[in-house]
């Protein structure tokens, strides 16, 4: 076999494995079965200030990064747009309805038919409004400061940036701290991760950028893909330790 | 189910791009070059409609009885002139890119000389705010890593053993960072698995 049939079965290999144990470990889950996950603080303040502003009349804000849904961030955008329903869903009664910003023009226009659909299935399609889903900026910087004016008049008193961001969300995360809002951010590229740990109230790490739906109660596939992220994470270690040994024995298989 | 014809849609095409990743087949190479080709034009029509909704938010703040916002109209006249200009000039032609980029070009300039500020305030704020451990190994962590590229062991990488020492300091973000995206892999791979499935569809608005 060549490398790349080598690179190719593994590949696939992998997704099988990851799609059946992924129905597997979803479908119990939509008995009462109830797993316990560690608990991230970010994400417990988080769903204490949804509660919080949905009391006090106030806003939530999302913001969705600038993720390609052709390009190799689109994974970031689309739990970004997942995070975004069950907000959508937590704040149903709200007297204001989130707003959501993104960097990308396919972005905007499925967070506006995640929250058109979220309303229609919480039986309110009148508090749907297209502007609450918004372009901020089509270039890193523009839309960072496409988004800092929402966080500013909008009455917000929460942020939630969740996606694929650059080192521009440092402009964010001090926007929303000037505003005094509370502000939890996940990013999939290491810049940003490096700055939001620096400036942000409440940083996610690593994948816990994918997790945040599944905290939020998003339903039994979202619980089941962190149990299956686990046991890839552990088939991953085997074999990167395999490897290790193999070489040592001075057997190379690539 | 809701949508069910774009949710089997979303299903049959996403599934016909990954076997064409997999799959040395010409047919299914071929299929996959031109779904993406037709999913790169509609992200192009998506960025416009949703400039068009920008405008449209803007325009909205600029003419509102109460609270008008002076900058989304200079917004507005900046969007049109510039949409104005390259009509006219044509998107291409050197004069257009040059009036657009002496704006932009200074513009973005500022704001990253002002994101510099804003990490350097935000950096000696990080321990007052947080005072773990964690907070610790970071500050110190940046000391080092900044000193060590800021040249002044230029000399220092050729005498053993800060030969070796310096090698290792180096390597240690390499391995940290590849740890952070192979969990970052993983979940984009469930990710898209449960678009696959049609567990999340954010197209059934």
């Amino acid at each position: 076999m060549t490398p790349d049939q080598i690179d190719n079965v593994l590949g696939v290999g992998l997704i099988v494995i990851a799609a059946v144990a992924l129905f597997v470990l979803a479908v119990p889950l939509r008995g009462k079965v109830r797993h316990v996950f560690r608990v991230i603080p970010g994400i417990v303040r988080l769903r204490r200030a949804i509660g919080l502003t949905v009391e006090n009349g106030k806003r939530l804000h999302v913001s969705l990064g600038q993720s390609s849904l052709t390009g190799a961030s689109a994974a970031a955008g689309l739990a970004a747009l997942s995070t975004l329903e069950r907000i959508a869903n937590l704040s149903m009664i709200s007297d204001r309805p989130p707003i959501a910003t993104s960097g990308e023009g396919s972005l905007s226009i499925l967070s506006q038919d995640v929250l058109a659909a979220a309303y229609r299935d919480g039986n309110a399609p009148e508090q749907y409004d297209p502007n609450r889903g918004r372009l901020g900026g089509v270039t890193p910087l523009s839309y960072a400061v496409g988004t800092m004016p929402v966080m500013r008049d909008e009455q917000v008193s929460a942020n939630i940036l969740v996606g694929s961001f650059g080192p521009e969300v440092g402009l964010m995360t001090d926007a929303a701290h000037q505003q005094q809002a509370f502000l939890v951010a996940a990013s999939d590229t290491l810049t940003a991760q490096a700055v939001l740990y620096a400036a942000a109230e409440e940083p996610l790490i690593g994948e816990e950028l994918f997790a945040v739906p599944a905290y939020l109660q998003a339903g039994p596939f979202h619980l089941a893909s962190l149990q299956v992220q686990d046991i890839l994470r552990w088939l991953v270690i085997a074999l990167i330790l395999g490897g290790i040994i193999l070489k040592l024995m001075g057997i190379n298989l690539l | 189910m809701k949508a069910p014809f774009a949710t089997a849609l979303a299903i049959a095409i996403g599934l016909l791009v990954l076997l064409g990743y997999f799959v040395p087949m010409p047919l299914l190479l071929n299929l996959r070059t031109i779904l993406l080709g037709w999913a790169v034009i509609l992200v192009a029509v998506a960025t416009v409609v949703g400039v068009i909704n920008l405008a449209r938010v803007h325009w909205n703040k600029a003419t509102r009885k109460e609270g008008r916002d002076i900058y989304s109209a200079v917004f507005l006249v900046a969007f049109l002139l510039t949409i104005a200009a390259g009509a006219v000039l044509g998107p291409t032609s050197p004069d257009f890119q040059q009036v657009v980029l002496s704006i932009q070009v200074p513009a973005e300039s500022s704001l990253m000389a002002l994101l510099a500020i804003v990490l350097a305030y935000t950096s000696l704020r990080l321990l007052q705010r947080r005072n773990g451990i964690l907070a610790i190994l970071f500050v110190f962590s940046a000391v080092i890593f900044l000193f060590l590229a800021s040249g002044l062991l230029a000399g220092a990488d050729s005498i053993s053993p800060f030969k070796e020492i310096i090698s290792i300091l180096n390597r240690l973000p390499v391995a940290g960072s590849r740890g952070i995206l192979l969990g970052i892999a993983l979940g984009s791979l469930v990710a898209g698995l449960r678009i696959l499935m049609g567990v999340d569809r954010p197209y059934r608005g």
